[in-house]
């Protein structure tokens, strides 16, 4: 697949305004419909396809994108961390045809004024799609440069009215070792569970991702909807999600809860905090070769500028 | 000339062949470029686990002769624990070069915070002894006291189970299965070792008699 960077659209070039409303609206009619036929269509073309390809259509630019060399989609789709599709780098990759992404629906509850569902489809036709490059750095000391596609999660929270109760927002994945074979084994423990405080879930850097590369998100990258939080460890980026709570009390988080004294709630990249397994001074850029050096990491994962205010005054030693 | 060196001189360059075929893959999957997006993860474990394996083979060739009571076997042992110190080397000189690139103060950091690079390198420490006493001019050099060091391959397990043990994060079943191996290993020594006691504390009797 060819590398390409997102063009900087002209503003001629964007449909007016009105317009694309119009299609908007059109398209939330018929959303009920359409989701219909994508089923069919999926369904139709059996499970090879069933990985969801399709080209996400009116993507918009973003000025959070970073300008680094891209990894490839080879490496992006086939080097993944999703035990729900088995513990090896290439397992997800393999298992991937039994992950069904379409029909999904999104469950939103907790402390928040008007608790609902809201189905993928549907997301995808009221929020208006954005690429965005970010770094991805994995706490096995490893990154990627990605061009996610998708929209800020705060957007989409606001939808569900938070009370003021809301101090923190619960994320779930998908259980169903049907379509997960990794779940028929207990190596973590079911459903996957992620948790952000309320501040760093409305940020504007984080988003859900719908895609990357300008298509459907892959199921072996977290199909149909996942979350992306640049500046923390990849395990904070929860895959699949089924269900988002807000609450009133910090959520549980599965690794964090295995293994608190290597995985912290925050899971901010900070390479001045140890880890009792891999040096997190530095990291491989997946795609780099064999005698390519590592790079340094750096805190928030270089995104600092926009997150540091976030942790002011917090001994991040402690709240790592 | 018997017929049993007759077939350890056919067998052991088959052995050596075989015992080369997993870096013989390794090296091509290199040149085809079939490593995956991180090659160095996969020549590292790889080479580990080789070590590894091959350690546990030559762990296992005492109690095989005791079950089966073919002593040709034990032609093999000193091979089979050359290549596990071979790949073990491989799998040191990866680390060190590839994945650190002879950054000492990183290395040194990693010996102190991490405790399962620290029972690393005590294994490969250990083996370093005993590949060089492998030869049968040192056999013959130490005598009885051979054996007894040679004992520590014992630890060397021990230490290198314990390594990928506490390297793995989640799904233990792969170090599970290492560790099984090896304890069964090293309990169907135990009812010899005791019964080679007896028998010596009974000689000894006999003789004060």
């Amino acid at each position: 697949m060819l590398i390409k960077k997102p063009h900087e659209i002209p503003p001629s070039e964007i449909t007016p305004r009105h317009i694309w409303e119009r299609r908007r609206d059109f398209l939330k009619v018929s959303a009920a419909g359409l989701g219909l036929a994508a089923t069919a269509a999926f369904t139709g073309t059996g499970l090879a396809r069933a990985s969801a390809t399709g080209i996400i259509e009116h993507i918009q630019p973003s000025p959070y994108s970073t300008d680094e060399p891209l990894t490839s989609l080879e490496d992006i789709t086939s080097y993944n961390n999703f035990y729900e599709l088995g513990t090896d780098k290439s397992d997800p990759k393999a298992n991937a045809k039994f992950l069904r992404p379409r029909p999904w629906t999104l469950k939103v509850d907790g402390e928040c004024a008007a608790p609902g569902e809201i189905g993928v489809e549907d997301i995808l036709a009221l929020y208006t799609q954005e690429e965005r490059i970010y770094r991805l750095r994995c706490v096995e000391a490893w990154a990627m440069v990605v061009p996610w596609v998708g929209f800020p999660l705060g957007d989409l929270l606001k939808r569900f009215e938070p009370t003021a109760n809301a101090k923190y927002v619960a994320f779930e994945t998908l259980f169903d070792p049907e379509q997960m074979p990794g779940q028929r084994r207990k190596v973590l423990e079911w459903p996957y569970r992620e948790g952000l405080r309320m501040d760093e879930a409305m940020h504007p850097l984080t988003i859900l991702s719908t895609g990357l590369y300008g298509e459907l998100l892959p199921n072996q990258n977290g199909a149909p909807l996942r979350l992306v939080v640049p500046w923390k460890y990849g395990f904070k980026s929860i895959k699949s999600i089924v269900r988002i709570s807000f609450t009133e009390t910090e959520p549980h988080a599965t690794w964090n809860r295995m293994q608190p004294n290597e995985y912290g709630f925050y899971a901010n990249v900070n390479p001045e905090v140890n880890h009792p397994r891999w040096s997190q001074r530095s990291h491989r850029m997946i795609g780099d070769g064999w005698l390519a050096k590592k790079h340094p990491t750096l805190l928030f994962n270089g995104y600092a500028d926009q997150v540091a205010h976030l942790y002011a005054g917090m001994d991040l030693n402690r709240f790592f | 000339m018997s017929s049993g060196q007759d077939r350890t001189r056919l067998l052991k360059p088959l052995l050596f062949a075989l015992c080369l075929l997993p870096l013989l893959l390794l090296v091509g999957r290199g040149i085809i470029g079939s490593l995956g997006p991180n090659p160095v993860e996969v020549l590292t474990h790889e080479t580990g686990n080789w070590a590894l394996r091959l350690l546990l083979l030559t762990l296992a060739v005492t109690p095989v002769r005791r079950l089966t009571g073919q002593v040709l076997i034990l032609r093999f042992r000193r091979m089979l624990g050359l290549f596990a110190f071979f790949y073990a080397a491989l799998h040191l000189l990866i680390y060190l070069w590839l994945d650190q690139f002879w950054g000492w103060s990183e290395i040194a950091e990693d010996v102190l915070r991490r405790p399962y690079i620290l029972v690393g390198w005590l294994a490969f420490v250990l083996m370093m002894p005993l590949a060089i006493t492998s030869t049968q001019s040192w056999m013959r050099r130490l005598g009885r006291r051979w054996k007894q060091l040679h004992r520590i391959v014992y630890a060397i397990a021990i230490l290198a189970v314990l390594h990928v043990l506490w390297l793995v994060k989640a799904d233990l079943m792969e170090p599970a299965i290492y560790a099984l191996i090896l304890a069964l290993l090293l309990a169907m020594r135990v009812p010899w070792a005791w019964l080679s006691m007896r028998m010596r504390r009974l000689g000894s009797v006999a003789r004060e008699r």
